[in-house]
């Protein structure tokens, strides 16, 4: 998808093609899903950036681990005992988040994911910004060359993704865990336990998660298992861009609930314990 | 004389439905140079409209089914006036036609044990129809033009050319057969939709696959290319047509909304639990089982119900009741008063299953009701009623080489006639279109290999096709200047109203009257605009044919007095074993002072050929006596049993 | 219950052409198409439009209303305003021939570059056995009705002429995956589908699924999985890797 400019006789006016007289004839508002798009994915960068260099008020109550600083592996983790559950190992330095080792992957499971890709390629791209809309583009690649052909890496991020929902999940676990109330049942553990469910039906929902269930399959009769494994994330799957908005939503929200608690702006309600 | 292009073909099939289809495989697998001519884009034929399913003994589903079986089921249901022998070769061919597609890379719904599935279908005794879902005609079509693609690709990689022997010539009409000075076919003529041009084609062999003539009636299922091309330029060529008394109308057409009307619910809703209901919601088919048909239909609707799910221990529904004895019973409900708002009766498959299930079963019905009238076949009951749907009637043809009586003119599918009897069964379409279609292509085939040498075109005859086609541009002087789509509109509605389902002699004359004043006006039809891609023109010279086929069918159902299969006639409503003796037959007047733009045609009867005594065997005398004349059945075999 | 619907209508040739206005009466239960053949009955007798079934199941008239890919027969018009303009053009991905007709040809070619279904050798007619869930996925994309909306809405040639050599369109991409998924075809069609047949140029903005009239899925179940195979085969990152540095060194 190389930018060039736009030739008087490409795309729908190209020769032989019938003389319209208008780039596009669509009535609809076809601008509004592409504009919320960008909206939708500016404010979780922005908010996702912010909180990841923040390097504080990500552990709550003393077990509450916001998912932007999971598994929180940096020497500066230290400032909060008890948030590292996997050792700390990378040096404190403002520029590296405490969870470099898990956020630059998911960003790239969800930059490759197919429906970002869809909703990236239409309202950043404009490749097309909308169907039957021309796109401003000289040329049209695809997904053929360099970088993005690298898109069809997806399927690795995705493995890494479902190793970092496990780190997610045994943080919503341990949060039940009070180091002096000993188990407890907070607001908070509802949240992570919340967040972290439809984290694992965004991630499995996945495309590749399909393939490699059973869609690389032909017979699947020869397959029971797997067949019925590909039925359910089929199933899923059809959901999928409801679940990447949800978990956009979800992570924000989960992590704002830590900050707040954590920064003792609002405090955390006990149910259990 | 206006430029023609011109094309050599050993086989020119026109007509790219399933017949057509077929035949050129065959033609082309022969090692014939074969074109196909259609007047559509390939792959959109008609056959796309099937939704059941193709009719094949294969016994998949129940392994008690045989050709035998399949045989006398559509006797039966033509009421014992098919052409027995097609009847036979296509009960016989069906299964090999149906597993050939397979190897083409069809995809039918499966058995459990991974064979083709089969389902019930009115007047078949087991599950026959091999289906999938109700798309049954577009896998058909979609698995023949593939193949088609297939063989051009085979040729394109051994001769560099995609057709080099096979080619399609679509969005192409032709109007004219052409033959030599013995009367053998040929070739054709005909003209680009698009561009207007006018094309020749040479060939000594021509196979019909036009499809029928629901288009000459207002409410149809047909599309708009059924024009009747094939019964009329098998007419104008000097061959002749058989049965044209009997149309078949689908007793279930949707008749509400308008952009629906005509518009098929497919027998499989019946098949799979669907009832019918008149406006007291009475389910009024018990009421309608006719006396041949005693004790093989269901007396209750609890036996009915029961039958949906053990078939083997009750008799079914007559909701499946071959499709003129429901056709005839709506319209009997819908003349007393008993019918729904829109003239129609209700079809009810919302109350008798959950919405999931309907999907699952019924997913195009389901989803074309949705989309094309905003109706939920799931939640709501659908407005029925008979709808145009098959011509039994067609080309006279040779059972086993699919030949007319003019050599080199061959005919398969539903322009040929002689196959359905009076009423073909629901799945008889399909397989006849494989099993005849093939045939049609061999035979064809083997007619060209055995030609000492080839015909010769008269280029009188080509000046006066190219003559006729651009007449509409250049009306004659002091002409009334005639709109055909106002023409079209006055042929389908006299059509409709005088010939449509019940039949009277004063209806009939009054149809002959006024099909005769329009084909004076035909002549004086003008259109507008220029040769390239125009609707006006194309459907003027359709007319020609429509008035054709619409006096064949008039004048054969004025003849025809005795009410059998698709041919109702309120002054004669018995069946006539007399009748069943005799075919009509209908062939140009021919003669000096003929019209040139729409000759007269003349329907005689002819002499039926009697059953071979195997076959009679086949059938219990009680049956058969129902049908046939004593003096008939002096023959039958001692000790035969069905 | 009826009106006089307002229709801009696109009348023309490859020469040139433009919008023309009309006036005709709409009635209750109707469709684009049924208020366009009225058009032709009392108005423009030679307006060309490509029709057939008028059921939604042949797919011949494709053509775009108000800027989107729809066939004519399955708009109805009650999704219109009685007042609002109701603009019809040919697809413009397409040439046109005249008025709302265009030559669809490189569809047709498209799918001659399809290798055919390929039965293991020696298994005779008859003796095909599958399974429902195994012939489930291609019978999905067998549902096509060719209307080549898919390939008309497709950026990556309605945008692109170019493209047209390269990229076979969502449709033969699906026929590609329909085959691929078959049981019983023993063909190699990943290769092909990522170097013939232009699969790489999709760039998976599901303007083809959006449009399908009988709602294939066909991005989420043919083009995503025949991309998956793709990885499977040629972007597993070590092969990768491997092909590349070989390449620059050779």
């Amino acid at each position: 998808m190389t930018a060039g400019p736009s030739r008087v006789d490409h795309g729908v006016d190209a020769p032989g093609r019938a003389r319209v007289g208008a780039r596009t004839l669509r009535t609809d508002r076809w601008w509004l899903p592409p504009a919320a798009t960008t909206v939708g994915i500016l404010i979780f960068l922005v908010y996702g950036g912010v909180r990841a260099f923040q390097q504080q008020y990500f552990f709550a109550d003393e077990r509450y681990l916001t998912p932007f600083y999971s598994p929180c592996v940096s020497l500066g983790c230290a400032s909060e005992p008890g948030a590292a559950h996997f050792g700390m190992f990378l040096p404190d330095h403002p520029l590296i988040p405490y969870a470099a080792l898990s956020l630059p992957f998911l960003l790239l499971f969800r930059l490759t994911c197919y429906y970002y890709r869809k909703a990236y390629y239409r309202s950043f791209a404009f490749a097309p910004v909308a169907c039957a809309v021309p796109e401003p583009h000289g040329q049209q690649l695809g997904e053929t060359r360099f970088p993005l052909i690298l898109q069809n890496s997806h399927r690795y991020f995705f493995y890494l993704a479902i190793i970092i929902s496990i780190i997610n999940t045994y943080d919503a676990i341990v949060a039940f865990h009070h180091p002096g109330d000993g188990f407890v049942v907070g607001v908070g553990n509802l949240v992570l336990l919340a967040n972290v469910t439809l984290l694992w039906c965004y991630t499995a929902s996945c495309h590749s998660c399909r393939h490699v269930m059973g869609g690389r399959l032909t017979h699947f009769s020869k397959h029971p298992v797997r067949y019925w494994l590909w039925t359910k994330v089929s199933a899923l799957n059809t959901r999928h861009q409801m679940f990447a908005w949800i978990t956009l939503g979800t992570l924000i929200l989960t992590d704002l609930y830590v900050a707040l608690v954590a920064s003792g702006t609002i405090t955390d309600l006990r149910l259990i314990g | 004389m206006a430029e023609t292009e011109l094309h050599e073909y050993d086989v020119l099939v026109i007509g790219a439905g399933g017949a057509g289809l077929r035949a050129a495989i065959e033609a082309r697998e022969r090692g014939l140079r074969t074109a196909i001519v259609c007047k559509s884009l390939f792959g959109k034929a008609h056959t796309v409209m099937a939704e059941g399913g193709c009719a094949a003994s294969m016994g998949n589903v129940n392994e008690n089914d045989s050709w035998q079986v399949h045989f006398r089921d559509t006797m039966r249901g033509g009421k014992f006036v098919n052409n027995w022998r097609m009847a036979e070769l296509h009960a016989k061919e069906a299964p090999d036609r149906v597993w050939e597609l397979e190897t083409y890379g069809a995809l039918f719904d499966r058995t459990p044990d991974g064979r083709i599935s089969q389902r019930n279908f009115g007047g078949h005794t087991y599950p026959r129809l091999a289906h999938v879902g109700d798309r049954t005609g577009l896998e058909l079509i979609r698995t023949m033009q593939q193949r088609i693609v297939a063989l051009q690709q085979a040729d394109h990689a051994e001769l560099g050319d995609y057709e080099a022997r096979l080619r399609v010539f679509a969005e192409c009409t032709v109007t004219e057969l052409l033959t030599d000075d013995d009367g053998a076919v040929a070739g054709a003529f005909g003209y680009w939709r698009e561009s207007g041009r006018l094309v020749r084609f040479d060939a000594p062999a021509v196979v019909l696959a036009t499809g029928g003539i629901g288009k000459s009636y207002q409410v149809t299922s047909n599309s708009w290319e059924y024009t009747g091309d094939g019964h009329a330029l098998a007419l104008r060529a000097g061959a002749t047509l058989i049965d044209m008394e009997f149309v078949q109308f689908h007793p279930t057409g949707m008749v509400w909304p308008p952009s629906v009307k005509g518009i098929l619910v497919t027998e499989g809703v019946r098949g799979d639990g669907g009832v019918l209901k008149n406006a007291d919601g009475d389910r009024f088919m018990f009421g309608y089982v006719p006396d041949v048909f005693k004790g093989q239909y269901a007396d209750t609707e609890d036996e009915a119900d029961r039958w949906y799910l053990d078939q083997e221990n009750n008799r079914r529904t007559p909701d499946l009741l071959p499709r003129d004895e429901v056709a005839r019973a709506i319209n009997t409900e819908v003349k007393e008063g008993r019918g729904s708002p829109h003239g129609g009766v209700y079809l009810d498959i919302a109350s008798r299953m959950p919405a999931e299930e309907i999907k699952r079963r019924l997913p195009s019905m389901y989803h074309q009701f949705k989309e094309l009238a905003d109706v939920d076949i799931t939640a709501e009951a659908m407005e029925v009623g008979p709808t145009c749907h098959y011509v039994m009637g067609g080309i006279e043809v040779d059972p086993d080489t699919g030949q007319s009586r003019v050599p080199g003119l061959f005919a398969a599918g539903e322009c040929a006639g002689g196959m359905h009897g009076s009423n073909r069964l629901g799945g008889n379409s399909l397989s006849d279109l494989l099993v005849f279609g093939r045939r049609a292509g061999l035979g064809a085939a083997s007619y060209v290999e055995g030609l000492e040498r080839r015909p010769v075109v008269r280029d009188q005859d080509v000046e006066a096709a190219a003559r006729m086609t651009l007449a509409p541009f250049d009306p004659h002087p002091g002409g009334t200047g005639e709109n055909p789509y106002t023409l079209h509109a006055e042929l389908q509605k006299a059509m409709n109203d005088l010939v449509g389902i019940i039949r009277t002699e004063a209806e009939m004359t009054e149809a002959l009257e006024r099909l005769d004043a329009l084909r004076t006006r035909v002549r004086d039809v003008v259109v507008e605009g220029n040769r390239q891609y125009n609707p006006g023109w194309h459907l003027a010279l359709d007319l020609r044919n429509m008035l054709m086929v619409g006096e064949a069918v008039a004048s054969s159902a004025l003849l025809r007095t005795e009410s059998r299969g698709g041919h109702t006639r309120e002054d004669h409503p018995g069946l006539d074993p007399e009748w069943r003796r005799r075919m009509l037959v209908t062939r140009c007047a021919g003669g000096p002072d003929d019209d040139p733009v729409v000759p007269r045609v003349v329907v005689e009867p002819a002499g039926r050929e009697p059953m071979r005594q195997d076959l009679l065997a086949l059938f219990d005398l009680a049956e058969l006596e129902k049908y046939h004349t004593a003096a008939e059945l002096t023959a039958y075999p001692e000790g035969a049993s069905a | 219950m009826s009106y006089a619907g307002r229709f801009r209508v696109w009348r023309g040739d490859d020469a040139g052409g433009e919008l023309v206005d009309f006036e005709v009466e709409v009635n209750e239960g109707e469709v684009v198409l049924d208020v366009l053949h009225r058009l032709q009955a009392t108005q423009t007798p030679d307006l060309a439009i490509r029709w057939n079934c008028k059921a939604g199941k042949c797919g011949s008239c494709s053509a775009e209303i108000n800027g989107r890919p729809r066939l004519l027969c399955m708009t109805r018009m009650s999704v219109f305003e009685p007042g609002e303009v109701v603009t019809v053009t040919p697809m413009r991905t397409f040439p046109v021939i005249r008025d709302l007709v265009t030559d669809v040809s490189y569809n047709y070619a498209k799918a001659r570059e399809v290798t055919p279904f390929t039965p293991p050798p020696g298994l005779a007619p008859g003796e095909y056995r599958m399974s429902q869930a195994d012939v489930g996925r291609s019978q999905e994309f067998r549902k096509c009705i060719e209307c080549f909306l898919c390939q008309d809405t497709c950026h990556v040639v309605r945008d692109h002429e170019e493209n047209k050599d390269a990229f076979a369109g969502p449709r033969f991409l699906m026929r590609v995956a329909e085959l691929e998924m078959h049981p019983l075809d023993v063909a190699d069609r990943v290769t092909a589908a990522q170097e013939q047949h232009g699969l790489g140029r999709c760039n998976i903005t599901k303007c083809c699924t959006d449009v399908c009239p009988e709602g294939i899925k066909i991005t989420d179940n043919a083009l995503i999985p025949m991309k998956e195979r793709v990885a499977d085969r040629r972007y597993d990152p070590l092969v990768w890797l491997g092909r590349t540095i070989t390449r620059r060194r050779g």
